[in-house]
């Protein structure tokens, strides 16, 4: 929050926090302080399920290129996938 | 300073305060054992939350002689580990402005009803907590020293205010009635040099007194000893700074 730089994004899909799996609903994406990299600032994506409280969280804390390689990764993933005729998207 | 033969006790314990909208807020506080009197002090959290490193803290200001507590800003977002906790914080932008004002308020009340304080209390924050420092102190009677250690955001541009943050706090200078002390990272991205000299030129004009250092080599968060941005000699002049602040403004 020191940045302010903050999204909230919907989705669907179910992530393995700290008590388990549980179904995600939204990711929240940030560029500010991290709490466990070893920088001032870093990318940073918490999926949450805010009914399940705060510890319904997978965390994770990128650095600028791993954030933009691993963005282009999914896209080219999800390419590949459409590509074969392998996406249903709803 | 102490002695090797002196006594020396604290109480550290969670307590709970009655903060905004009356609501239940914990808070964590360390105060030295004896009649005293103390001064007292009220600690702010940092954005990554109300954490092992604000509990440390708060028990050296109790160690350095006073009645010390930390409010747990975050307590509306629920429960959990301090970084669950703050990043679910992080996601809302922060807690707004009028909510924490008023938890730190009760914060210091909880101190001024103590029967051994002797009727000063300071209040000191890091990063977000800098920030809620400087506001607490404008907006509410009854703080004696403010100590702003790298608060980002005292100094606000018009199109970062948001409703939870409606006003920069260095847009309330002229209420302020309280010394400032304010410790900063020449190398910080939030603050930075140019913000910092934006709040100390507000206080000047209203004439105001403060002390403003601005540490070369250091950026943001260079009292944390767990994270990189750790510097130790600027944090070891930084300590001294404070308790020699304190040490003469809160003297009863």
């Amino acid at each position: 929050m020191c940045t302010m730089i903050v999204q909230k994004v919907p989705l669907e899909g179910f992530g393995k926090g700290a008590g388990g799996w549980f179904d995600m609903n939204q990711a929240n994406v940030s560029w500010d302080h991290p709490f466990h990299a070893p920088e001032e600032h870093a990318l940073n994506i918490d999926f949450v399920n805010e009914s399940h409280g705060p510890g319904a969280r997978v965390a994770v804390e990128l650095s600028v290129e791993s954030a933009r390689q691993l963005v282009e990764t999914i896209q080219t993933v999800l390419g590949e996938a459409e590509g074969k005729g392998l996406l249903k998207e709803t | 300073m102490y002695t090797t033969d002196q006594y020396e006790g604290m109480l550290a314990e969670t307590v709970a305060i009655q903060g905004a909208n009356g609501d239940r807020v914990l808070a964590y506080c360390a105060r030295p054992l004896g009649k005293g009197p103390f001064p007292g002090m009220v600690l702010i959290h940092h954005m990554p939350g109300w954490d092992e490193w604000y509990r440390e803290a708060t028990r050296r200001f109790a160690h350095h002689g006073y009645a010390s507590i930390s409010p747990n800003l975050y307590e509306r977002a629920g429960h959990g580990t301090p970084d669950d906790v703050a990043a679910a914080v992080r996601a809302d932008g922060g807690v707004p402005d009028d909510q924490a004002v008023a938890d730190i308020e009760a914060a210091m009340k909880y101190l001024r009803a103590l029967p051994n304080l002797n009727g000063k209390v300071g209040v000191f924050g890091t990063c977000s907590g800098g920030r809620h420092a400087v506001l607490a102190a404008s907006r509410v009677a009854g703080f004696d020293a403010v100590v702003d250690c790298w608060g980002g955001g005292v100094v606000m541009q018009s199109d970062q205010l948001t409703p939870q943050r409606p006003v920069a706090p260095v847009d309330y200078t002229s209420d302020l009635e309280s010394p400032v002390l304010g410790l900063f990272g020449a190398e910080d991205h939030s603050p930075t040099v140019e913000e910092v000299a934006v709040h100390e030129e507000a206080l000047k004009r209203h004439d105001k007194d403060y002390e403003f250092h601005m540490y070369d080599g250091a950026g943001h968060g260079f009292f944390y000893d767990h994270r990189p941005s750790y510097r130790q000699a600027q944090a070891v002049d930084g300590w001294d700074k404070i308790w020699a602040f304190l040490g003469d403004k809160l003297a009863a």
